[in-house]
């Protein structure tokens, strides 16, 4: 694929290895060539590293099976899916699946990616249900952002909420942006 | 709409009026000069070949990507100082100082060269602080920038020899150039003040004329504002000839990469040889808005940028 196709989440082949695209940093002075700049996550082994593109540069991207899984629970580290066809558990580990956790609830069905077998990644429902489980005050932290205050959710996450959220709430968050979407049930 | 989408659009309202008020200021400041506002097509048969500039085909037209050829037309017609303000198209282009689409001011100057290309642009930018009562210093991303007049500048070469220790003018490498601007020279650009980089390499020099002291650069200059790039001065080329000979070494380099067939401008290097000495500037009025707004990214300034689109 073409460098720029390339976006958050897209999955590519790089020296023989699986990475995930966590950010891409477009530069261009003007008048000049495009410079892309990739942060990506090694999906076999969770380590980081910066790459750096230019337009008209192609990359490959990895074919990837994907299937759904439940998660089942965490446990020293590792969070355990389930499966929903054979039934069969895979872990995967608190680094791979980082950020992610905050969004991550028992009984959410993923979709698990797998390369030669083997579980490498899972990819989040866009959109989760979760409770507010505390509500702060109103910040005045961020101009832009005024009219919003933030909330915690049942599994950690911290989201920006307007005024109305309560307590005890349930929210629907896109997953990809962090983002609060709308109330979908009150006290 | 969804919440988060109306809830987006209130948080950016601030920053919409703000824009809107700038894009008065900067008409007021234009009519004030005795320039003439001009509309040019968006839809055009063909655009000015370049590079590292891809456009939006659309049934065998494009969507513009800059007013340039187009307003150089109305100049050789005999038309006196002209300003626009209008969208420009540019696939590929997003990123947190990029939308595909986004707002380009343009004016041209008769009998002008770039050095008062710049100080319209000074000129204009202070006038746009003034009217909004921010008096000669702005705050962004932290930093208090120091807007009077004369912004200081450098030339490309000297730039490079300082923080990239090579000399673009005399050794060209366009590969090298673009990162070594962005990576090292950028970064050094003084903080607090405006930066006013001149005299661009010769194989950079687009539609600027070269220098006759020193046919290794270009009449061209970019203006830096807290490390955003603001606008794009030449003294124009009007030579047709010339023009006619750095368009077709764009387009054979296109049509190596296979990408982009573009049709050679004839009806624009036609008017070319009528065109009167002139200089002109290509400014990002999105950029600018950010600035005043004190937003560190384009969408925090537009509507709907593409992704939201």
């Amino acid at each position: 694929m073409e460098i720029s196709e390339v976006t958050k989440n897209t999955k590519l082949l790089i020296d023989g290895a699986p990475f995930a695209v966590e950010d891409v940093n477009f530069v261009k002075p003007g008048k000049g060539r495009a410079i892309y700049r990739l942060k990506l996550r090694n999906l076999f082994d969770s380590t980081n590293k910066e790459l750096t593109y230019h337009s008209g540069e192609k990359v490959e991207e990895v074919s990837i099976a994907s299937h759904d899984m439940q998660y089942l629970y965490e446990e020293g580290g590792q969070f355990t899916f389930m499966d929903t066809e054979t039934f069969e558990q895979h872990s995967l580990s608190k680094e791979q699946i980082g950020t992610r956790a905050a969004f991550l609830k028992e009984g959410f069905v993923v979709a698990a990616l797998s390369m030669h077998g083997k579980i490498i990644d899972i990819n989040l429902p866009k959109f989760v249900e979760l409770a507010v489980v505390e509500s702060a005050m109103t910040t005045k932290t961020d101009t832009v952002t005024a009219q919003q205050k933030m909330v915690v959710l049942e599994t950690g996450a911290t989201v920006g909420v307007p005024p109305f959220v309560k307590e005890g709430d349930i929210i629907k968050v896109d997953t990809r942006t962090g983002t609060y979407v709308e109330r979908t049930g009150k006290k | 709409m969804t919440r988060a989408e109306s809830l987006r659009l209130i948080q950016i309202k601030t920053n919409l009026e703000r824009r809107a008020f700038i894009l008065d200021a900067i008409r007021a400041f234009f009519r004030n000069e005795g320039f003439l506002e001009v509309e040019t097509p968006l839809l055009v048969p063909t655009v000015a070949p370049e590079q590292y500039i891809t456009p939006f085909a659309v049934n065998g037209w494009f969507l513009s990507t800059s007013p340039e050829m187009h307003m150089k037309r109305l100049l050789a017609a005999g038309y006196g100082n002209i300003f626009q303000i209008c969208q420009c198209f540019r696939k590929g282009e997003r990123g947190k100082l990029h939308n595909p689409e986004f707002t380009m001011l343009e004016w041209y100057r008769r009998n002008a060269e770039y050095m008062q290309i710049i100080q319209d642009t000074e000129r204009l930018v202070l006038s746009i602080a003034t009217n909004l009562h921010l008096g000669s210093t702005i705050h962004y991303q932290g930093r208090a920038i120091d807007l009077v007049p004369p912004w200081p500048s450098t030339t490309v070469r000297q730039a490079f020899l300082d923080h990239a220790r090579w000399d673009p003018t005399s050794n060209p490498d366009p590969e090298r150039f673009d990162i070594d601007l962005v990576d090292k020279v950028m970064p050094n650009f003084a903080p607090n003040r405006p930066t006013v980089l001149l005299d661009y390499p010769a194989a950079n020099a687009s539609m600027a004329r070269l220098k006759s002291t020193d046919p290794l650069v270009a009449e061209r200059a970019e203006v830096f504002i807290g490390g955003l790039e603001i606008a794009n001065a030449y003294s124009e080329l009007i030579d047709a000839t010339e023009l006619e000979q750095r368009f077709q070494s764009e387009i054979e380099r296109l049509e190596q990469e296979g990408s982009q067939h573009i049709l050679m401008p004839r009806r624009f290097l036609k008017a070319v040889a009528n065109l009167p000495p002139c200089g002109g500037n290509a400014l990002g009025v999105d950029r600018l808005v950010m600035l005043f707004c004190d937003a560190n990214s384009i969408d925090n300034v537009m509507a709907f940028p593409r992704d939201m689109a």
